[in-house]
């Protein structure tokens, strides 16, 4: 099923043609409305008239996470806020968040594209929706929400956490449909278990999972375990949130972009030259139809490639990748964006502490592990073990408060953490995706 | 009056207390007391050596995150209720004891204990004012 026949399913010279005067549109408001973007363009010699063909996207300048720390909060925004109705953020590098913002238009758009992905993942009018990403600032939630109400489906709310009660609540009401992080709907298995209670006997059909890099070993685990199909949702909350991309259930091979929404293009890190359908690189998008929070060229940092071809289930979006790794040193744990400068900027505020650390993510089971190893130096060093302890839980709560992640604070010697060619290791991932 | 206690960072793996005792070695310093508390990721290990600056030097060298911190060295008649009648002193007078531990050379009939107080300044007071006898460093050596 396709929510949206017209549009999901136009040849590509059709599409091509609406992408063009949608970016052209996109290029003249960012350019009159956001000094920003006005500066980065005289920078790079470029202005709207130049943008001509859906090529002259080159000519533009990219946007990084960095651009938007920089015009924090509301620098980037494209309209004056009495047109805003929505603020969303995201977890950023030095404890301030990405803030990003929605016009009532901007969410009938979210709500439309996060409809069709619901229905490309195998869910429709009738429905039960257990929407189970966190609801608040996070855009995962809300996102899942809105599309899920227009789609005519009966969404639960239940956000994250609390799992024993998401059990009953999934027994007594019989959902059809997840939506979680991989990782939560696995750990769903294991409670459920504990509790006596078998996927076989409960209803669903459909998970839609996202929000944190998989894998197809972890797919194959989740869809036996939980005894659905289960299919990868891709989306980031600078370019929208939940929706940008969405696997079809036919095809369950790749994740097709609403390019009547966004422009995806991958791009090679180190030269930030385009790189050719197939070719694993740097994903970029520009967005063409968002009024609160355009971007133009914005470097996810996520690396994947794209695919052309034909699918099976008639859509003729260009494909994505599963995302394989990043291009910078970001974490994601249990669905939380974790930098190791956050964790830096949380033990530098550490009276005694030295930023000589480590970060260890470790799953067990299937829930990610954050251990934080701390160099303990002389400033911060005691001879009663008390005042040690309390330095570890200091440094927990605090990485709790500020980054919203549990981590496991664990004191070690100096030089305790290895050196590679006198750069410190700072992240040491065990996981297997 | 005060005595100077060195304390070493561990972690709890194996080894890591020989390498501190074989660096001592090196630096031909004698071990005269210790005491190791521990978790089960790390541990602190409090020593009395004859030669703290010698020692810290070594152990630093090593990579090893020393501290110093000042006890008291107490002397406790060594029969039955010695070391009680030195608590009761500190109990009523409201002296938190951080830890202790034994020093292994005796002062003639009487043991050695090391405390580590709160408020170390109170502590003496109140033990000189009773006469339990406390050492310094060039006494504790000599022993």
């Amino acid at each position: 099923m396709i929510y949206n026949m017209e549009f999901e399913t136009m040849p590509r010279e059709a599409l091509e043609a609406i992408q063009l005067r949608r970016l052209q549109a996109t290029v003249e408001r960012v350019f009159a409305n956001v000094p920003f973007y006005r500066k980065k363009f005289a920078e790079a010699n470029v202005t709207p008239n130049d943008i001509r063909s859906i090529q002259d996207l080159r000519r533009l300048p990219f946007t990084t996470k960095q651009d938007l720390r920089d015009n924090y909060p509301f620098g980037m925004f494209a309209v004056p806020m009495d047109h805003v109705v929505r603020i969303h953020a995201s977890s950023g590098t030095t404890g301030k968040p990405t803030v990003v913002g929605y016009t009532a238009r901007d969410i009938k758009t979210w709500a439309e594209l996060m409809a069709r992905a619901l229905m490309a993942g195998g869910a429709d009018r009738g429905d039960i929706i257990h929407n189970a990403y966190g609801y608040g600032l996070f855009t995962g939630g809300l996102g899942v929400h809105y599309g899920a109400e227009l789609l005519g489906a009966s969404v639960i709310p239940v956000s994250g956490g609390n799992t024993r009660r998401q059990v009953m609540i999934m027994k007594d009401f019989g959902p059809t449909i997840i939506t979680s992080t991989p990782s939560y709907s696995l750990h769903l298995a294991e409670v459920a278990e504990e509790m006596g209670v078998s996927f076989k006997d409960l209803k669903f059909k459909y998970g839609i999972f996202g929000a944190e890099p998989w894998s197809e070993t972890m797919r194959n685990e989740i869809e036996k375990k939980l005894n659905l199909v289960a299919v990868d949702i891709y989306g980031l909350s600078e370019v929208m949130g939940p929706g940008v991309a969405i696997e079809c259930k036919e095809a369950k091979n790749g994740l097709h972009v609403f390019e009547d929404h966004f422009i995806p293009e991958i791009i090679d890190p180190e030269t930030l030259e385009p790189l050719p359908f197939g070719q694993r690189g740097e994903l970029v998008f520009t967005t063409i139809t968002k009024e609160a929070f355009p971007v133009i060229r914005y470097r996810t940092r996520d690396i994947c490639s794209l695919n052309p071809e034909p699918c099976i289930c008639g859509r003729t979006h260009l494909r994505m990748s599963r995302v394989t790794g990043r291009s910078d040193d970001m974490l994601i744990i249990r669905g939380v964006n974790v930098f190791p400068s956050q964790i830096e900027s949380v033990l530098m505020d550490i009276d005694g502490v030295t930023p000589h650390y480590q970060l260890v993510v470790d799953r067990d089971g299937t829930l990610d592990i954050l251990t934080v190893r701390v160099e303990v130096s002389e400033g911060m060093f005691s001879d009663e073990v008390k005042r040690l302890q309390s330095m570890e839980r200091t440094i927990s709560k605090n990485i709790k408060e500020l980054l919203g992640v549990s981590a496991k604070v664990k004191l070690v010697e100096p030089k305790g953490i290895a050196r590679s060619e006198g750069k410190a290791v700072r992240v040491i991932d065990n996981r297997k995706l | 009056m005060l005595v100077e206690q060195i304390s070493v960072f561990l972690e709890n793996k194996s080894g890591r207390l020989s390498e501190v005792t074989a660096i001592l070695t090196e630096a031909s310093v004698n071990i005269r007391a210790l005491a190791l508390a521990d978790t089960s990721d790390f541990g602190v290990l409090r020593l009395i050596v004859d030669n703290k600056d010698k020692a810290i030097g070594a152990l630093k060298d090593n990579g090893f995150t020393v501290g110093k911190t000042q006890v008291l060295a107490v002397e406790v008649e060594d029969r039955p209720g010695g070391l009680n009648s030195i608590m009761e002193i500190l109990k009523a007078n409201k002296i938190n004891v951080e830890y202790m531990y034994a020093f292994v050379r005796h002062t003639g009939k009487n043991a050695v204990m090391i405390f580590r107080f709160d408020n170390i300044a109170v502590a003496t007071e109140v033990l000189n004012s009773k006469g339990v006898a406390i050492l310094n460093e060039a006494q504790l050596n000599a022993l």
